[in-house]
């Protein structure tokens, strides 16, 4: 069984890299949202592997469901990107690489030097984060960066619907029906009073 | 878990899924029959009959959705020149697939087997065994759920997008800002039950259901949950995703032959599903009055297997009855309700159905903690007071008419231009 849970978790590491390789590379942005949303997946299944039920389909819930759907639809009413072939990549992208991967390390170094790993797995069976659990943490020991999260996801809350209310203010009404042929009547009736404008006759 | 268990699981899952499609191959034709009916039409009543004596027929009709389904794998499958080949062939799956493992961890019933075998009191946890009517029983069921509705609505975005047809496209923007916009209410919703049975999973809300259906304590979330799950599965009259007026077929229109079929299934087996969530959530599940008494019944006279058999069957046959009510109820409304405008939908979802899905987590946290052990007391008042608000609520937003001045004729101004 040991054997068996290693290998879907190199495939599903693997899988979930070559997505995330995918995800800068595609020439199609809509291509890789997609598998920006296949990378975020197969995280989410290494987290069942782990038995972390609860992040895992919170991970489906959040990324997947939500953040995801809404990049989609984000590039989907930007219509001019659609479709169309965008370089991704720019001659310098080994720069990122090395900062990127120097990050990496530096985050990953002091734990792996620091952290004292178990070799024998423990007996004892350990639930990690049941529901309970976190909510009661949530409640008690992590009060305070609880509220202080969602103060600032408040915050950020009514910014959005600011700057959605500034955006509508200075948009061109779409106009009804009756509203259109009345512009007409008008345009029509001032057309008739000055016959001789010759230029604005061809444009009808 | 033993190699025998796994194929067992395997069966299930297969026998699962095959039963969600021809639920839905019969929904058709359900709906079809109960449409016809409520438009004094005769409806589908040709294919297949069972002859009885006297030139009468029996069932006219019920070979319909093979017909149909015949119907649509001769069709000729076009794929259009200028689509994304790959991301739309893969649509049509990513619809079906969250609509078919939705049903998962639905508890069809309680059958216990293994373990000490005894009748469930008080729920179904037979103890060192497994409920054999629930395929996966995991612990935080309901977020399960609600994870695999939010990504049905990527089928339909990316079909909008890959067929590369104006009308599509927006089908597919419609569908995202839809399901987004009632996803919110439903949660909520879903959140109040949660919080009455104090748990998670889809099991442990349906035990807590004992001779106390949560559509007492829970009125409110009910209706808004009736309501958000309408939209959330694009139904009418919250179906603009594919108004035939306005959208020619919607998302689905470069789809042709079973990849058609594939986005109709998807969508009438969520619909089904979405019903099968308010039953297991609000209507007890498949608890029903005199089952247990019944099974005691046959327990004592032919044995505990017979017993737990003849539960097994009963609660399911009470779970499916439950569930062909909602299903009732929602053609019923496709019937009788006219579409709503998109601004209209919008307003409804965040305007109405969010705050009243807030107002519901308050009141059910508040009566919870004043109340603790009175449940009849504080399902009483919740009752009651969710009765209030959603007669306010359409009291204040109801329909109304426009004063006469504001409209103005097409007709009217057109004469003059003349």
């Amino acid at each position: 069984m040991n054997i068996l849970i290693m290998v879907i978790f190199v495939v599903l590491a693997a899988f979930t890299l070559a997505a995330g390789v995918m995800v800068v590379t595609v020439k199609n942005i809509i291509h890789a949202a997609l598998w920006l949303i296949a990378s975020f997946f197969s995280v989410a299944a290494m987290y069942l592997l782990m038995e972390a039920e609860f992040i895992a389909i919170v991970q489906v819930l959040v990324y997947v469901g939500a953040i995801s759907i809404l990049v989609l639809f984000a590039i989907m009413l930007t219509r001019h990107v659609t479709g169309e072939g965008v370089r991704q990549l720019y001659k310098r992208w080994w720069i990122a690489l090395i900062v990127a991967a120097a990050l990496f390390g530096v985050l990953i170094v002091p734990t792996v030097f620091n952290y004292e790993w178990a070799v024998q797995p423990s007996g004892a069976q350990i639930s990690i984060a049941s529901t309970v659990e976190i909510g009661t943490a949530f409640m008690r020991e992590y009060l305070l960066p609880f509220e202080v999260a969602s103060v600032l996801l408040l915050v950020a809350l009514i910014g959005a619907i600011v700057i959605a209310f500034e955006e509508r203010s200075t948009r061109r009404r779409v106009l009804t029906l009756a509203e259109e042929v009345e512009q007409r009547r008008q345009r029509n009736e001032s057309l008739r009073l000055a016959p001789t404008t010759h230029a604005s006759e061809t444009s009808e | 878990m033993s190699f025998l268990d796994i194929i067992i699981l395997i069966v299930k899952a297969l026998v699962l899924a095959l039963a969600a499609t021809t639920l839905f191959a019969y929904f058709t034709l359900f709906e079809r029959i109960l449409l016809a009916r409520f438009q004094h039409r005769v409806g589908p009543n040709r294919a297949g009959y069972i002859p009885l004596p006297g030139g009468r027929k029996l069932l006219g009709g019920f070979l319909q959705p093979v017909a149909d389904a015949v119907k649509l794998f001769f069709k000729e499958d076009v794929t259009p020149a200028l689509a994304d080949k790959w991301v739309y062939l893969i649509s049509p799956a990513f619809a079906t697939i969250p609509a078919l493992i939705i049903w998962a961890t639905i508890p069809l019933g309680c059958w216990p087997v293994g373990g000490d075998g005894a009748l469930p009191v008080g729920g179904c946890a037979p103890v060192g065994g497994s409920n054999f009517l629930q395929l996966a029983e995991i612990s935080v069921g309901i977020l399960y759920l609600l994870a695999v509705t939010s990504i049905g609505v990527y089928g339909i975005a990316i079909a909008g997008w890959s067929s590369n047809n104006k009308y599509s496209m927006l089908g597919g923007v419609r569908a995202s800002a839809q399901v987004i916009s009632y996803e919110l209410a439903l949660g909520l919703a879903v959140l109040g039950v949660v919080m009455q049975a104090e748990s998670f999973s889809t099991a442990e809300i349906v035990n807590r259901q004992w001779g106390w259906w949560f559509i007492i304590p829970q009125f409110l979330g009910f209706i808004i949950f009736l309501l958000a799950s309408t939209a959330e599965v694009v139904r009418a009259p919250f179906d603009l995703v594919e108004a035939e007026q306005e959208l020619v077929g919607g998302y689905n229109t470069e789809f042709g032959s079973m990849k058609f079929a594939l986005f109709f299934m998807s969508e009438y087996i969520k619909l089904v599903a979405m019903n099968a969530i308010a039953v297991t959530l609000f209507l007890g599940g498949w608890h029903f009055p005199g089952l247990y008494t019944l099974a005691q019944f046959v327990s004592a006279n032919a044995g505990q297997w017979a017993g737990n058999a003849v539960f097994g069957l009963l609660s399911l046959g009470a779970f499916l009855l439950k569930v062909t009510l909602l299903s009732f109820l929602s053609v019923w409304i496709r019937a009788t309700v006219p579409r709503v405008r998109y601004d209209q939908l919008m307003h409804l979802g965040w305007k109405v159905l969010l705050p009243m899905a807030l107002f519901n987590v308050a009141l059910t946290a508040v009566l919870n903690v004043l109340i603790p052990d009175n449940r009849v007391l504080s399902g009483v008042i919740a009752l009651v007071v969710g009765a209030l608000v959603i007669v306010g609520v359409a009291a204040v937003n109801g329909p109304r008419k426009p004063p006469a001045s504001q409209v103005t004729l097409v007709k009217k101004s057109a004469e003059v231009v003349q």
